[in-house]
């Protein structure tokens, strides 16, 4: 069926590229718009970083097993620790090299890693 | 140069009606670095997915806020619809757009009084607030609600809201037009509130850029960054929409581009209104949200760009509900404002972000 939305681009990215391909688009003028986790099964997460440039947006797709460590993208868009910092207290997902990491501490949530799957 | 001394600032503040903890570091009465911590009120409201069905998440994430609820409602929809490949009538849309403008001027109203109370203006924020008023007793004529509204849904509205009540919307936001004038005319030319605002706070077009922040936040600082001017939601590019944008970047700028968009808001309603075509406001929406599908959209809300992603699971659950809102995105913004201030600005910087911390923890 012919999608009678806006334009949806969701390009996959492989997590020793992520870093790299982020940095690539800061330089094209791209704005990070939002980071955010979902939960694809027991064992898989996806990443989702959307960038934003003259309105248009670009998403990119990353898949991670539950227990991967990323590298974080908070020395190319700084403002990304919100992002990085909420995934990890909320998914379990840790970030390496972050400018700014509260170590578990940026939400106060009485249970651990909430998404996280429990096996 | 003076001893450093670490002072907090929250969670619990007068200026702050939600709680933001901010460690101010300071060398006499300068801020030279702000470290902002959140997470008192996470609600977990998007691990509701998986006890909520797709139209009861729409009224999950319309509780997000108690101001910006209509635009959360309109997002969620537009993400599920979008998912789902949903197209609804062209009278929703005029409706969707026209209580959104609705929400924008009562969110900017409700700001400028919280702002004057910031600055200890009590009689400029009661008669702020005290127009606003007139703006949800609109609300609650047209939707049945004041704070959360559940008229907006998945294929349209839930009711319509007839061309005479339209018209008299039209007329009492014309009829607050000259009070609100003279309201934000205060704003705008007090000498107190100048010695306040203006110079105070300044963040760069480049800084506003790197920093990625959104709304009147960003257009205070000179870029034209607003949603409204996508198709991605509403009859926006029907209306002839301009971004109202200020260059300063300073708090006043901040300030008088939310009090231009007050005006603007009341034009853009009147344009619908003697747009608004005839006919149905919603389609009828059947079946689930495919395994897999997905719909990513943004929608320009009060405080700026908010993100709404929906994800199928092949059932009547969703398998994800993702709302990013505009105060995550203007929160290192604030930081880098905090850097090199009086302590005694700090508090209208942190409302000069009309920050939202329901919105941002969810």
């Amino acid at each position: 069926m012919e999608s009678v939305h806006v334009e949806q681009v969701f390009e996959p990215v492989e997590l020793s590229r992520i870093f790299s391909r982020v940095a690539d688009l800061k330089a094209e003028g791209y704005r990070l718009g939002q980071i955010c986790g979902v939960v694809l099964d027991d064992d898989n997460y996806e990443i989702i970083y959307s960038f934003d440039k003259g309105h248009k947006l670009l998403n990119l797709k990353l898949d991670i097993p539950t227990d991967a460590e990323v590298e974080s993208i908070t020395r190319i868009y700084w403002p990304a620790f919100i992002y990085e910092n909420e995934i990890h207290d909320l998914f379990g997902v840790k970030f390496n090299h972050s400018e700014l990491d509260y170590g578990g501490t940026f939400f106060k949530v009485s249970e651990t890693t909430p998404w996280k799957p429990k096996k | 140069m003076g001893k450093k001394t670490i002072i907090p600032f929250g969670p619990q503040h007068p200026v702050l009606p939600e709680p933001i903890h901010l460690d101010l570091v300071v060398e006499d009465e300068t801020v030279v670095e702000a470290i902002p911590s959140i997470g008192y009120i996470h609600r977990g409201l998007e691990k509701l997915v998986e006890k909520k069905d797709y139209n009861q998440m729409v009224y999950v994430v319309e509780r997000i806020c108690g101001i910006c609820s209509f635009g959360h409602g309109w997002g969620a929809c537009l993400a599920i619809e979008g998912a789902m490949n949903v197209e609804i009538p062209e009278r929703a849309e005029y409706l969707r757009t026209i209580l959104h403008e609705l929400g924008r001027i009562h969110s900017h109203l409700l700001w400028l009084g919280l702002m004057a109370d910031g600055f200890g203006f009590e009689s400029l924020f009661n008669h702020c607030w005290r127009v606003r008023e007139t703006v949800l007793d609109l609300f609650e004529k047209n939707t049945g609600g004041r704070v959360v509204f559940s008229i907006c849904k998945v294929g349209g509205m839930r009711q319509d809201i007839s061309d005479e009540n339209l018209k008299e919307m039209v007329e009492v936001l014309n009829g607050i037009k000259k009070e609100i004038k003279s309201l934000t005319d205060v704003f705008i030319n007090d000498t107190s509130v100048k010695n306040r605002m203006v110079g105070v706070g300044v963040l760069t077009k480049e800084e506003a850029e790197e920093l990625c922040a959104v709304g009147p936040t960003v257009r205070g600082s000179g870029v034209a960054q607003d949603l409204r001017l996508t198709d991605t939601h509403g009859v926006y590019g029907k209306l002839g929409f301009e971004p109202i944008v200020e260059e300063a970047g300073d708090c006043m700028a901040r300030t008088k581009v939310r009090i231009r968009e007050v005006f603007q808001s009341i034009e853009l309603i009147e344009k619908a209104v003697s747009m608004i075509p005839e006919g149905p406001v919603a389609v009828n929406v059947k079946g689930n949200v495919e395994d897999g599908a997905e719909y990513m959209v943004r929608l320009e809300q009060p405080r700026g760009e908010a993100f709404y992603y929906a994800r199928g699971a092949g059932s009547k659950f969703l398998k994800r509900m993702r709302v990013r809102t505009p105060t995550n995105m203007n929160i290192p913004a604030l930081v880098k404002t905090l850097q090199g201030c009086d302590l005694a600005d700090v508090p209208i910087l942190v409302l000069t972000i009309d920050p939202c911390i329901s919105c941002t923890e969810r």
